[in-house]
């Protein structure tokens, strides 16, 4: 690329090659794993995002269904048909269109929980850290406690106390916000942990000593002072943490508690395919299982190799 | 180590207190115990006789302590979805979840250690290469459905082991059944187990590992190796026994995660224990049930971190001589 002729105001080919100039991306560049985990991570966003234009049915629409399509087996094997490349269900539903639906709805809470244990943890983290004392004390016995309750079980006594306080219909209508909370607040401790440990450090350096002499309130203190020098692990925690949510979240709509049929994850598609595995139906297990697995594992990689790239010992 | 003891119990009580009263609000403050007894007719006197004979017209803490007493007592009311005594459901259950779980444990520390051990003398061989491959992919392997998988490739394709239930039990004294001594129990016990360890045992490896790669690199191991010692009285010897602490802390810190997962499996396998119970009890709210897993999880945790902390100081001499000369 030709060196822009206006150094003043660098254009948008310039900031891009900034970018891949950087540090970050030559280590993204040097790491096949990450460059494929990337990749998959990519595609997968792309087929979630866009899943109602890439799909090739879709799943929801009930005059699309026929009973007809139903237990196609995918493409291969006998008795299968090229429009549905990866087979049908019992519905006659698209396995393959179906998964990308379900990753759209899997990534979506997955996203929004960590998002949710995200700012949770960082707020309490950055006040145990910056209050001390007495307040830092109890909000890490809190975390303490709540970290060797397993996510699960935390999920499943939020679902089955909100089932029991709230009527069925609105528990059904709130049941991603349910599931998001459920699995969110069994996740802040680590964000709360890791920021109360850089808090601890910070704020004894000189330009939180500088903006405290000249009077700046302590919330701005914390959130526009402290806050932008902590973030950085909590990126590395929330990549690791997202891998776990999507399991999190799919083992519950497994366990019957996550969202319904009619707005199936990936968890529920394993589970509804669970049902037929008996009768020999394997691929509407398999399928969906194996596009978790790699979600996951992609996720896995890319935090693994964020968390290693942004530690400077291990470079 | 006494005064440890003692301030490690002394540790527990607020958590068993909150615990308590997290379980004691569930059982009190979500559904309503008196409409779903009385039924569909009933009167405003029968109603206000009811509420008085379940003491639910007392005050808020003399309602906690009779909760306590009760649950002391292993009393927590009757099942709504079964309308059994709890504590008998908890006792049926009970054995099931037991032998699945130390079973399941017992496969991984097995396996695991060894697999550590190994990977962690030689990091740069294939083969520990090939493994940790295979525990990354573990890592991300849903307990649930490594569970489906087993169940498909072993039962429904191979059709070799059982996919669900405990298979034919024996009773043992007046509540204890096991499986382990009947060949349709062993089968039946094989899958699930299997189940529950390879998740442990993925991360019992990466731990062992990384703790072996840290521990080789210290002054005595290579003073050992100055003295001539052989390699596998270093490896096992000398490196194994330091990276036990850093393991048990982990080990015992999973069992609660163990929780968790044998809820899972036993709801893939149909195992009839505690965790499908109380995902059952989940679906239909059914808060007793609930309330006393809960409580009972939240003794067993304490429990198990008493136990792991103790185990140090078998493990870790230092511990006892820090202690010790501490107190001096």
């Amino acid at each position: 690329m030709s060196v822009t002729a206006t150094p003043a105001r660098p254009g948008l080919g310039a900031r891009l090659r900034a970018a891949y100039d950087s540090d970050l991306c030559y280590h993204f560049r040097h790491s096949p794993v990450a460059v494929l985990a990337g990749a998959i991570v990519a595609l997968m966003l792309f087929g979630a995002i866009f899943a109602p234009w890439v799909a090739p049915h879709d799943p929801f629409d009930l005059a699309s269904l026929n009973l007809m399509d139903s237990f196609h087996p995918p493409v291969p094997l006998a008795g299968s048909v090229w429009t549905f490349p990866l087979g049908t269900d019992d519905q006659g539903r698209d396995v393959f269109s179906a998964i990308l639906f379900g990753m759209r709805i899997s990534l979506e809470v997955g996203v929004a929980a960590v998002l949710f244990a995200m700012v949770v943890g960082v707020l309490i983290g950055l006040l145990a850290g910056y209050a001390g004392g007495v307040v830092d004390a109890a909000l890490m016995r809190i975390a303490d406690v709540q970290l060797t309750f397993p996510a699960i079980l935390v999920s499943l006594l939020v679902d089955g106390v909100v089932g029991a306080v709230l009527p069925t219909d609105l528990h059904r209508s709130l049941q991603i916000g349910i599931l998001i909370f459920a699995i969110g607040i069994s996740n802040w401790p680590q964000f709360a942990r890791t920021v109360r440990g850089s808090t601890l450090v910070e704020r004894n350096k000189e330009y939180v000593m500088a903006a405290r002499v000249i009077g700046v309130a302590r919330w701005r203190v914390m959130l526009s002072h402290i806050l932008p020098n902590v973030l950085g692990p909590v990126l590395i925690i929330a990549t690791l943490n997202l891998g776990f949510a999507i399991i999190s979240e799919a083992t519950l709509s497994f366990l019957g508690v996550g969202l319904p049929p009619t707005e199936p994850s990936l968890g529920t598609l394993i589970n509804t395919g669970n049902n037929f595995l008996f009768s020999g139906d394997w691929w509407m297990t398999v399928f969906p299982g194996a596009t978790l697995v790699l979600m996951v594992l992609a996720i896995n990689l890319l935090g693994d190799w964020l968390r290693d790239a942004l530690n400077p010992r291990l470079r | 180590m006494a005064s440890y003891i003692g301030s490690r119990l002394l540790q527990a009580i607020p958590v068993l207190a909150l615990i308590g009263l997290l379980s004691f609000a569930l059982f009190a403050y979500v559904g309503d115990p008196v409409t779903i007894m009385l039924g569909q007719d009933y009167t405003d006197a029968q109603r206000i006789a009811l509420v008085h004979t379940l003491g639910l017209d007392r005050p808020f803490y003399i309602q906690y302590l009779r909760f306590l007493w009760a649950a002391l007592h292993g009393n927590f009311g009757n099942s709504y979805r079964i309308a059994e005594p709890v504590s008998t459901l908890i006792a049926q259950r009970a054995p099931a979840t037991l032998e699945l779980a130390l079973t399941g444990t017992f496969i991984s520390v097995l396996i695991g250690i060894p697999m550590g051990v190994i990977t962690g003398i030689w990091p740069r061989a294939a083969f520990s290469r090939v493994f940790m491959v295979i525990s990354l992919i573990g890592v991300s392997l849903p307990v649930f459905l490594t569970g489906i998988l087993l169940i498909l490739l072993f039962s429904v394709v191979l059709g070799w082991l059982p996919s669900f239930g405990r298979g034919s039990v024996v009773h043992i004294g007046a509540w204890w059944t096991t499986g382990l001594l009947t060949v349709s129990g062993l089968k039946s016990l094989i899958l699930p187990a299997t189940t529950l360890a390879l998740f442990q045992m993925t991360l019992i490896v990466r731990l062992v590992r990384a703790e072996m790669l840290e521990v080789l690199r210290t002054d005595y191991i290579k003073f050992a190796r100055a003295r001539g010692l052989k390699t596998r009285a270093i490896n096992f010897g000398h490196a194994l026994k330091n990276t036990l602490v850093p393991v048990i802390t982990i080990i015992g810190l999973q069992l609660g995660g163990l929780v968790a997962f044998t809820l899972v499996t036993e709801t893939v396998f149909q195992w009839p224990g505690l965790g499908l119970l109380f995902v059952q009890s989940v679906a239909v709210a059914d808060i007793p049930v609930m309330s006393a897993y809960l409580m009972m999880v939240g003794v067993v945790f304490v429990t198990i971190n008493l136990i792991v902390d103790l185990l140090y100081f078998a493990v870790d001499p230092r511990l006892r001589v820090r202690r010790s000369g501490g107190g001096r």
